[in-house]
């Protein structure tokens, strides 16, 4: 039965990935450990009396052995506390709630506009290949992918803010907007439409235009590249030339054979765009001071916070395996002969 | 010339024709291929000679910001004395977009041959001897492989430059290696293993070759083919890495060249105030070269891959042949036409 | 058919996969098409239903119910695939819809010709179907890969058959099959003219099969029928020496030495002058490259394209005299 089938391979990933993590885990601990110099003392600034940085050193930790350094930082992060950030003291699952929640917002949509654009476009310039349709969606998905997410930004700031006045060019909202909003679930667009706060939720999503676009535009053209060829290569298979052989119409034979069977790698693709996505929503959000749990990693690392830098890598390591496992797992859904 | 003396030899001479034969299909390529192949490699080959001689095709220098002791205007419109216009520091913007070519390939460079010096020795081994040395080093790289590029350059960038390297062209490059190196080492391990089990190779292991001598001999040749396209196109995104770099403030430092990203940063504070050619320049330099890398690197892709090549069909016209004609004919003895 | 050809459009100039081929196919009679690999045959079966690849283009005729096929607008030809007209392939394991169950299959062949059945009659027809052909119903809603090769031959074959076409092509139905599987799919196409009353044209390059299983056979050589006529007189008394030559190269529990025709396959761009076969034919007269061969009929409902039968009248004076040929240059392999 499916289910059962399901469930055996769900669990069986999930034991695979244990290695993985524990590795980037370890990776991370390792990597902020070699770097020179007292952490603390470089987070502090040199201004600090000795005294209290030796308060600090023994609070956090950092004075003891570097095997029980390992052994609680790997404890910690079962039980799921990430630490405390060095310079402005604030719990990392604070940072990761309230920001990740702004970065989610700000990537999920971005996601959207990617792949409605990457599928399209892809779709089209596959079935109709070597047309200049085909040409115009490539050469597109290619320059798009050259634009740096901050140049293309930059550019949306200076004519949509600045010449043209239609959308802000910063921020997730507006002041006045931020203070009546309650907080829920910390995400602001699900929080507005929870308080059926329309004017909210319209000054939210034109903050959200920007930089959404931006980030899915500069994505999409991975989907493009893709689905294109896979596109071409589904046409191609047997399958599409015994439909036809059934008298099945070609445009059935398109849109119910080769489109359906071409988007199946779409789901493992978007899993592998997470990364991308990931790291250009730093981008993004640095541009457009979205304060995300991103803008967050560059602002502790220009601030030399090692704990914070460490927390946040940490949670951007589960985050990449986490969805590295849905992906598998929603492949295995749609397409009945992974399941071994 | 060398190259002269060696096709004498028969060792010689098989190794042009190797060389002949892997490049036949880029001399064959038509169509959308091939003008992608051109396009790309002018717009690249552009910029290469921008960069290399930066020297003498910049009218100024890239952090000038006076000439005869007269200082450049702040924050100029693009001008005829400055054709891209000056930045808030008065240096002309089209002499650093010039002057970032150079240092933007330098990095780049210097980083992918570091990452292949690392990466492409380490998936030979790894693939061809396997065993445990291959399953650790496959669990560190796919575990890195999986991460954001940008996240893996930006700490290794930021620990670096605490230390005692510093900032600048190495710092970065050296970042950008360590992202990169997962990619190769995955691409030439996956293709060892397909190569491995290749009839030939095993036929020299029974000859009693040497490990060193077949993987020198035919796996090498045979994965090296593949690098160029992947080499390119990871040069492209290399470039994006490197300005990201710059914008976030991991790269190279103002006083030892200029930046793209870098510059875009400058920018976008200039922005607020509508001034628009000190981001717009540096931006389209960094579109116009990666689309020129990986237009080559496509192109390459296509012409070598042969999936992908569609064959040409030719146009041809039926004969008109009335009945009758094919099965009786005139007694005449000659050669039936076509 | 009269006169079909089927050319394949190549840079230089075309490939003459079918060269004037006219072959006549009864109601409910089966017809075996044999041929070496690369003669055409496959063009042929394709190019029936209309089937070609980019760059092939047809012209002749080929006449179904007084209609021509090749002149006809493609939509048209497209309305006739399934109800009219069939097509199974070799390969079987790769040509379902991985992603599609079976009965899916099914539903949207009956859909797209019958649009008015309901989703019961839909089934049961389907169930049917596949019932004949030994496919039970339990695994009516499972996926092609739970199906091993010779299931899913026969699934194609119900899938082809579920509309009651008059005429099914089969192309290579069981080449990559093993020999058990193919003698159960092959007893299974005898019976259906019985079953079904559908004309098969079943293409292959195995004499064993078109022996047990034709009515009639064709044999094409070089893009051209070369003889034709009731299986079992075909092969006891072989008219074209191809023919015979195939016969005797055919291996069986008898064989002691192995027989093969010389030379190599020809090029169907540059076909050899007057009658292609005359580089390896061991009977070769002067007049056989000098002249196009024409048909003629040795017996009622057989003939052959040959010159060793005649007709006698066409032939020069010292044509029949045995032609001298240069030793056949190994070289011709390319």
């Amino acid at each position: 039965m499916p289910g059962t089938s399901l469930r055996t391979y769900l669990l069986t990933r999930l034991a695979l990935v244990i290695p993985m993590v524990l590795i980037l885990l370890t990776m991370v601990f390792l990597l902020l450990r070699v770097a020179p110099g007292n952490p603390i003392q470089a987070a502090l600034g040199g201004h600090v009396p000795a005294a209290y940085v030796n308060q600090i050193t023994r609070k956090l930790g950092f004075d003891k052995p570097i095997y029980t350094q390992y052994g609680d930082y790997m404890w910690d992060i079962v039980r799921g506390n990430f630490g405390t950030t060095i310079t402005d003291n604030r719990k990392l699952s604070n940072i990761i709630t309230v920001n990740g929640a702004a970065t989610l917002e700000l990537t999920f949509f971005a996601m959207l506009i990617a792949i409605v654009v990457g599928v399209v476009v892809g779709l089209i310039a596959g079935r109709y290949r070597d047309t200049p349709l085909d040409i115009f969606g490539r050469l597109f998905g290619i320059v798009v992918y050259a634009t740096p997410v901050f140049f293309l930004g930059l550019m949306g700031q200076l004519v949509f803010g600045v010449w043209l006045n239609w959308l802000p060019t910063s921020d997730q909202a507006s002041p006045l907007t931020q203070a009546l909003l309650k907080t829920h679930t910390n995400i602001f667009f699900v929080d507005a439409i929870i308080d059926g706060n329309w004017g909210a939720l319209k000054d939210i999503s034109e903050h959200l235009i920007l930089p959404a676009t931006t980030l899915g535009l500069a994505t999409a053209g991975i989907f493009i590249r893709l689905i294109r060829i896979n596109v071409i290569r589904t046409l191609r298979d047997d399958y599409i030339e015994a439909a036809r052989a059934r008298g099945i119409t070609e445009r059935d034979v398109v849109f119910r054979h080769a489109f359906k069977n071409a988007l199946v790698p779409v789901i493992t693709v978007v899993g592998l765009n997470m990364a991308l996505l990931l790291g250009g929503a730093v981008l993004t959000e640095t541009t457009f001071n979205w304060p995300g749990i991103g803008h967050s990693l560059v602002t502790y690392l220009e601030n030399r916070d090692y704990t914070a830098v460490q927390g946040i890598i940490v949670v951007f390591a589960l985050v990449v395996v986490a969805i590295s496992v849905l992906v598998d797992f929603i492949n295995a859904y749609v397409d009945p002969r992974i399941r071994y | 010339m060398a190259a002269a003396a060696s096709a004498r030899t028969p060792h010689g001479r098989a190794r042009l024709m190797a060389i002949s034969r892997a490049t036949k299909p880029i001399r064959e390529a038509h169509g959308i291929a091939r003008g992608m192949l051109w396009a790309g490699a002018v717009i690249t080959a552009f910029f290469i000679v921008l960069g290399l001689f930066a020297t003498w095709i910049s009218p100024y220098k890239f952090s000038q910001y006076a000439s005869n002791g007269v200082r450049f205007p702040q924050l100029a419109h693009p001008s005829a004395k400055h054709w891209m216009g000056t930045t808030v520091q008065s240096s002309d913007v089209m002499a650093r977009v010039i002057w970032g070519a150079q240092t933007e390939l330098k990095v780049v460079v210097i980083a992918l041959v570091m990452a292949l010096t690392v990466g492409v020795p380490l998936g030979l081994i790894s693939g061809y001897f396997g065993g445990v040395l291959d399953r650790a080093l496959v669990l560190i790289m796919d575990a890195l492989f999986a991460f954001p590029y940008l996240l893996i350059a930006i700490v290794i960038a930021f620990l670096l430059a605490n230390s005692s390297i510093g900032q600048g062209v190495l710092t970065a490059a050296i970042a950008i290696t360590v992202a990169y190196v997962p990619l190769y080492f995955r691409v030439v391990r996956n293709h060892v293993i397909s190569v491995r089990e290749e009839p030939y190779v095993d036929a020299a292991r029974a000859l009693g070759a040497r490990p060193r001598t077949i993987i020198r001999k035919y796996v090498f040749f045979n994965v090296v083919q593949n690098v160029p396209p992947i080499a390119t196109l990871n040069a492209a995104d290399a470039i994006l890495l490197l300005a990201a770099l710059g914008f976030l403030g991991y790269g190279i430092q103002p006083s030892q060249g200029a930046e793209w990203g870098y510059d875009i940063n400058r920018a976008v504070s200039d922005a607020s105030s509508g001034i628009w050619w000190t981001g717009l320049f540096p931006g389209l330099a960094i579109v116009l070269l990666v689309t020129g890398l990986t237009l080559l690197g496509e192109g390459l892709n296509e012409t070598i891959n042969p999936v992908l090549r569609r064959r040409r069909f030719g146009h041809f016209d039926f004969e008109v042949v009335s009945p009758g004609t094919i099965d009786i004919e005139p007694l005449v003895e000659e050669p039936e036409q076509s | 058919m009269r006169n079909l050809r089927v050319y394949y459009g190549t840079p230089g100039r075309p490939v003459r996969a079918v060269d004037g081929v006219s072959l006549d196919i009864g109601e409910g009679e089966v017809m075996g098409l044999v041929g070496e690999s690369g003669c055409g045959k496959s063009t042929l079966g394709r190019g029936i239903l209309g089937l070609l690849p980019d760059g092939a283009r047809a012209d002749g005729q080929v006449l179904y119910g007084g209609r021509n096929l090749v002149t006809m607008p493609p939509k048209t030809v497209r309305r006739m695939r399934g109800p009219e007209l069939g097509l199974i392939f070799q390969e079987p394991m790769t040509r379902l819809n991985p992603l599609m169950r079976i009965s899916d299959h099914f539903a949207e062949t009956l859909e797209q010709h019958e649009p008015k059945l309901s989703d019961r009659e839909i089934k049961q027809r389907s169930l049917e179907t596949l019932g004949r052909m030994g496919i039970p119903p339990t695994r009516f809603r499972q996926y092609p890969h739970e199906f091993s090769g010779g299931m899913r031959q026969r699934i194609m074959i119900a899938l082809a058959l579920v509309l009651r076409p008059k005429l099914l092509v089969a192309d290579e139905p069981t080449t990559s099959l093993d020999v058990i599987v193919e003698g159960q799919i092959l007893a299974l196409l005898a019976t259906l003219k019985r079953n079904f009353g559908t004309a098969l044209l079943l293409i292959t390059h195995n004499l064993g099969i078109v022996a047990e299983a034709c009515d009639r056979v064709a044999v094409m050589y070089a893009g051209q029928i070369v003889e034709e006529g009731p299986a079992r007189n075909v092969f006891a008394e072989p008219a074209h020496p191809y023919t015979r030559e195939l016969l005797r190269s055919t291996i069986s529990l008898d064989t002691t030495e192995l027989h093969s025709i010389p030379g190599a396959p020809p090029n169907l761009i540059d076909p050899p002058s007057g009658c292609r076969f005359h580089p390896r034919c061991p009977d070769v007269m002067t007049v056989c490259p000098a002249r196009n061969p024409i048909e003629t009929h040795p017996e009622a409902g057989r003939r052959v394209l040959c010159w060793l039968h005649g007709p006698e009248r066409e032939i020069p004076p010292g044509g029949t005299e045995p032609f001298e040929r240069e030793a056949i240059a190994v070289a011709e392999e390319a």
